[in-house]
């Protein structure tokens, strides 16, 4: 019932989300801010075996070079630069990763006089390729055109990259459903976020290990659902269980093909770290090869908004979160009052022991990856669908935050983990309000830096006996 | 493209400037976890604060010297600001706060706050800090050949840079060499083994492991400076990526090795390119460069994993002298 | 100092002194070379030390000796610097040493070893001794650049090292790793590491843990080899055997009290001492309740399979 719900509200939700997908937020910051200040880059580039190049034009009917426009390039990586047009050469940008970058032209930087024709094309597609220099050519008319705005957007989203809607400092006062607005988004960012991170916990919790691959295990999800309910054509609900399913495979597979060889072993935790290091860019590359290097839209559908008291979000986001807390929920009760749960935290608490009173530590900590991978593959899917888009970095930049969120509640407790990703998911979202949104991962990050100084056994741990 | 151009490139990689820059990076990571076992993670961050100092200063007015030493000092300050409150915690701690530190550098480097300064996400270009450095060069104009290799003298991709780079990295070899045999090195290696014991024999365990951060950062910040110098300081190519590239490239040459992170540099970096040039003329119609780009990451990611599960040690370390503490 | 009418040729002088001391807990010693006043530690709501008043003999063997979760590792922890103290002072040589980090402790001539050894394995046994020199100018980071600096002391260091370790039986093997020591050779090592610092005091946590048995006897002669060099040696021990033949002195924890001290061959039949040892353990030998720990019991099981 819950599925058949979710199914109707997401489709309808999420169109307008496209706006603030990944592309367009990585935007935004330069966007946000008045022309002037944006730097500017009129160097002509070289292309080599490291380098790709953007070549971007803007010719008018007589196919003379228009100077001084301003045109915008996105692309992978959080990409963003500006390059101002001249009238005697082609203005170019290098580029260090390769792929499809999105150069859109703010017409409002055209010359006095010229004016975009109807119709006229405002953004283009190109494909950077190393050694290469790839043309962005945009074609300005005589008729009278509006450009549409980059920077229109729905109801304060948040996106994953950068922010496409939320005014930063410059707006000037706070106001009351601003504020609402943030604390919403950051309720929802910190449930999701708390689906991802409570599996980096548990794993740490068992097997002392900091995975750096558990973001891609997030990006996954988000990939199997774009995979599956975009491309396959699947009902939403079948989708959603067949990525899920999938994503909990990858966990039960790793666990039995590579970390508890390892463990047999008796491989030093700081190895097996870089081991997950690998595979994390391993799955990297995996997913920008079969998604490619783009941002991708699961459910493309109209997003409608629902309040409830002062808060406005999505529909998608209100289930989104309904499904994380539910979850949550259920996570707590198998930690709390079945026997395997149980048995997890007793595992997490002292392996040995645990050992010695009969439980098995290897099929605790393969549940462990299971239910860490099920759970993160949910929060990417979710995370995909409520920001609208997502690219193959989405749980590379989660990565960090989960990191934060783990340490910040305290490195191995399941619950510690949850409390840390609601603490994170709201200074990440209420930041925006005081500082430019572009820093708002920064400023979560340097308050996992301060914790550490502070109380380096997080929130809710406790102080460690040594020897 | 044929065999033979393959092999030159893969050649010219060997000592290509950005060889050397990671070779440095390597070097000053293999002071920090193959001699002292701290886990670094945010090289990179070091890298761009090294890169940002040296340009900066440059484009402030700065001489090349004074610039270079801005890089230093930033790199040195840098490791400070972290050792200060991890190098007193457990390992992994140390992990998270550098490849949080380091995002936050790149972060705030490309954010639009300090757009005047670092020009936010397209950085600074080569040719707005290049000056000093290309003015120093006792070269004549022109090209020269050695072999096959042929490069101008004087410029962005010229022999004057990969002089002085691969001089930068020489000395810092030699110096890891002095280091790690003398008494000092000793008492890294045996904080890198068990910091309690040596802390128990009456060392100042965290004043030493501060030396090497302080010592792995400047190595780090130098070698951002030489790997913008032949191109341009952009943030975004300076983020985790980097930074797990030059653990592959320490790992592949063998950590706790003098030689080790210079010749995991020039294996990377050759077949690297060996590998793509090799996938681009062999499959040029099944694949685009792209697709090529992302086979040839996946490679990287797959060969990490597998360098540090099944030879640890590296190519040329010792089995008994493994990188990892084996108890 | 003969004036003794024993058949024994000599009496030592420190058990002359011990045998005038009172078998109470916190009593007070002739020369007492580390005083204890009122430390105490919690975890969470678990109180692991608490003792209010000890001295301990200079130059004598006091052996600290207590059922398991007895507090005496913790103890140990907190006296070199290894863990905090919640409150509580101690003097060492007449110097506070209280809240001290371990590198301190050590210079000051306080040196430990570990229960589970912590032989630097990727070092060579002569690297893990010529670690442990003190003022090594070799050792600063700028010094280290130019050997002629250093190359004197080094030589120094290693003739030094060389004689610790003939007598350690483990000259033999100064060039192997240490990783590749036996876990009695090990224990040894680490001894042998501590004297190159020269102590005063020399602390052993569980040296006979795990040892081979035919080692144990070499490891109590070296202890006591030690004590006739002028050192004091204080170890905690589970052995019952070994603390009484070896020790001077016997300190009793349990539950993070001491409740009792005395010498050797009375404190075994205190009525206190056996309520501890049996209040913990009912059914075991007092000699290997420490194979009981599931914990310790899996760690050296592993020790042996890495072997």
């Amino acid at each position: 019932m819950t599925a058949d719900r979710g199914k109707t509200t997401i489709r309808r939700s999420l169109a307008a989300l496209m706006l603030s997908g990944l592309a367009a937020l990585a935007a935004a910051p330069a966007l946000a801010t008045t022309p002037t200040s944006v730097a500017t880059a009129t160097s002509t580039c070289t292309p080599d075996t490291e380098t790709a190049c953007i070549g971007v034009l803007v010719l008018d009917p007589e196919n003379n070079r228009i100077a001084d426009a301003d045109i915008e390039i996105t692309g992978p990586e959080g990409f963003s630069e500006i390059v101002t047009t001249t009238d005697d050469g082609l203005s170019a940008v290098a580029v260090t990763e390769t792929g499809k970058y999105v150069a859109s032209l703010d017409a409002t930087t055209l010359p006095d006089g010229e004016e975009l024709g109807e119709g006229a094309e405002t953004e283009i597609t190109v494909t950077a390729q190393m050694g290469g220099t790839a043309r962005a050519a945009f074609r300005i008319g005589e008729d009278t055109a509006v450009a549409p705005s980059e920077t229109a957007s729905s109801t304060g989203e948040g996106g994953l990259d950068g922010d496409g809607s939320t005014p930063a400092a410059s707006s000037g006062g706070l106001k009351a459903d601003q504020v609402w607005t943030q604390i919403g988004s950051g309720l929802r960012f910190g449930l999701l976020l708390a689906l991802a991170s409570v599996g980096l916990s548990l794993i740490y919790g068992t097997t002392k290990l900091s995975s750096f691959s558990h973001g891609e295990q997030v990006t996954l999800g988000a990939m199997l659902a774009y995979v599956t309910m975009n491309v396959m054509g699947m009902p939403i609900w079948l989708g959603a269980i067949v990525t899920i399913a999938l994503c909990a495979a990858t966990g039960w597979i790793q666990d039995a093909g590579i970390w508890k060889p390892l463990r047999k072993r008796g491989t030093p935790v700081v190895q097996l770290m870089i081991v997950t290091i690998g595979l994390s860019i391993a799955l990297q590359y995996f997913i920008q090869l079969a998604i490619g290097a783009g941002t991708q839209r699961i459910i493309t559908s109209n997003p409608e908004t629902w309040s409830l008291g002062p808060f406005t979000l999505t529909r998608a986001s209100w289930v989104s979160m309904v499904i994380a807390l539910v979850v949550l929920l259920a996570v707590a009760w198998f930690l709390t009052r079945t026997r395997i749960g149980q048995a997890t935290r007793a595992v997490s608490d002292n392996t040995a022991l645990a050992s010695a009173t009969g439980i098995d530590p290897n099929k605790i900590i393969r549940i462990v990856w299971v239910l860490a991978a099920g759970l993160a593959g949910l929060a990417g899917m979710l995370l995909g669908m409520v920001f609208g888009s997502f690219n193959w970095m989405m749980g590379m930049q989660m990565l960090l935050l989960m990191f934060a969120a783990v340490t910040l509640g305290g490195l191995g407790t399941a619950f510690g983990a949850l409390v840390g990703s609601l603490v994170i998911g709201m200074v990440v979202e209420l930041s925006n309000l005081f500082i430019p949104s572009d820093l708002r991962y920064a400023s979560a990050l340097l308050i996992l830096i301060l914790v550490l100084v502070f109380r380096p056994q997080g929130l809710l741990g406790r102080a460690e006996r040594i020897g | 493209m044929d065999f033979l151009r393959i092999l030159e490139q893969a050649l010219g990689e060997l000592i290509a400037p950005t060889t050397a820059a990671y070779a440095l990076a390597a070097i000053g990571l293999n002071l920090h976890f193959g001699y002292t076992g701290l886990l670094n993670m945010g090289q990179a961050g070091f890298m761009l604060l090294g890169a940002y100092g040296f340009a900066i200063s440059t484009i402030a007015g700065a001489p090349f010297f004074v610039a270079l030493l801005v890089a230093i000092i930033a790199g040195a300050l840098f490791a400070l600001l972290l050792g200060i409150p991890t190098l007193k915690l457990r390992g992994d701690y140390l992990a998270i706060v550098t490849i949080s530190a380091a995002e936050i550098i790149r972060m705030v480097g490309r954010s639009t706050v300090f757009n005047e300064q670092t020009g936010g996400s397209s950085g600074l270009t080569g040719n707005s800090f290049k000056e000093t450095f290309l003015g120093l060069s006792p070269l004549p104009d022109g090209r020269s050949a050695i072999g096959p290799l042929e490069y101008l003298n004087n410029g962005s991709d010229s022999w004057w840079v990969r002089i002085v780079a691969w001089s930068v990295v020489l000395i810092a070899v030699l110096l890891v060499w002095l280091l790690t045999r003398s008494p000092w090195g000793r008492v890294l290696k045996g904080i890198r083994e068990d910091e309690d014991a040596v802390r128990s024999l009456g060392k100042n365990v965290y004043a030493y492991k501060m030396q090497a951060l302080i010592l792995g950062g400047v190595a780090g910040s130098v070698a951002g400076v030489l790997f913008v110098l032949p191109r341009a300081v952009q943030p975004d190519s300076m983020g985790r990526s980097m930074t797990f590239f030059i653990w592959t490239i320490l790992l592949l040459g063998g950590a706790a090795t003098v030689w080790g992170p210079v010749i995991g540099s020039m294996i990377f970096f050759s077949v690297y390119m060996l590998l793509r040039a090799g996938m681009r003329s062999a499959l040029p119609d099944a694949v685009s460069s792209a697709q090529i780009e992302q086979i040839g990451g996946m490679l990287v990611g797959i060969t990490l994993m597998c360098l540090v599960i099944f030879r640890p040690q590296g190519i040329f370390g010792d089995k008994k002298e493994l990188s990892f503490n084996v108890r | 100092m003969s004036d003794d009418t024993t058949t024994e040729t000599t009496v030592d002088p420190v058990k002359l002194d011990l045998s005038h001391v009172e078998a109470t807990p916190g009593s007070p010693k002739p020369t007492s070379i580390l005083t204890v006043d009122n430390v105490r530690r919690r975890f969470g709501g678990m109180t692991a030390v608490d003792v209010d008043h000890l001295e301990v003999e200079a130059k004598a063997i006091t052996a600290l000796i207590g059922p398991n979760g007895a507090g005496k590792t913790t103890f140990f922890n907190l006296l070199t610097g290894f863990d905090v103290p919640d409150q509580g002072s101690w003097t060492f040589e007449g110097h506070s040493l209280g809240g001290k980090p371990a590198a301190k402790v050590a210079r000051a001539g306080m040196v430990r070893t570990f229960q589970l050894t912590k032989a630097l394995s990727r070092l060579t046994v002569m690297d893990n001794m010529r670690l442990a020199a003190r003022n090594h100018p070799g050792e600063n980071m700028f010094a280290s650049l130019v050997p002629p600096l250093w190359r004197r002391r080094e030589v120094e260091v290693t003739d030094k090292a060389s004689e610790i370790l003939e007598r350690f039986n483990l000259l033999a093997k100064a060039d192997d790793f240490a990783g590749s020591l036996s876990g009695g050779q090990r224990k040894l090592l680490e001894m042998a590491r501590a004297l190159m610092t020269d102590p005063t005091m020399i602390m052993l946590d569980e040296p006979m843990a795990g040892v081979n048995p035919a080692l144990v006897q070499s490891l109590l002669g070296h202890i006591q080899a030690l004590r006739d060099e002028g050192m004091t040696v204080l170890f905690v021990e589970h052995d019952m055997h070994a603390v009484r033949h070896v020790s001077d002195w016997v300190v009793v924890m349990a539950e993070g009290r001491i409740v009792a001290e005395g010498p050797p061959e009375s404190v075994m039949n205190d009525q206190a001492v056996i309520d501890a040892y049996l209040g913990a353990h009912h059914d075991t030998d007092l000699g290997d309740d420490s194979l009981l720990d599931p914990a310790i019991l899996a760690r050296l099981e592993e020790e042996e399979k890495k072997r």
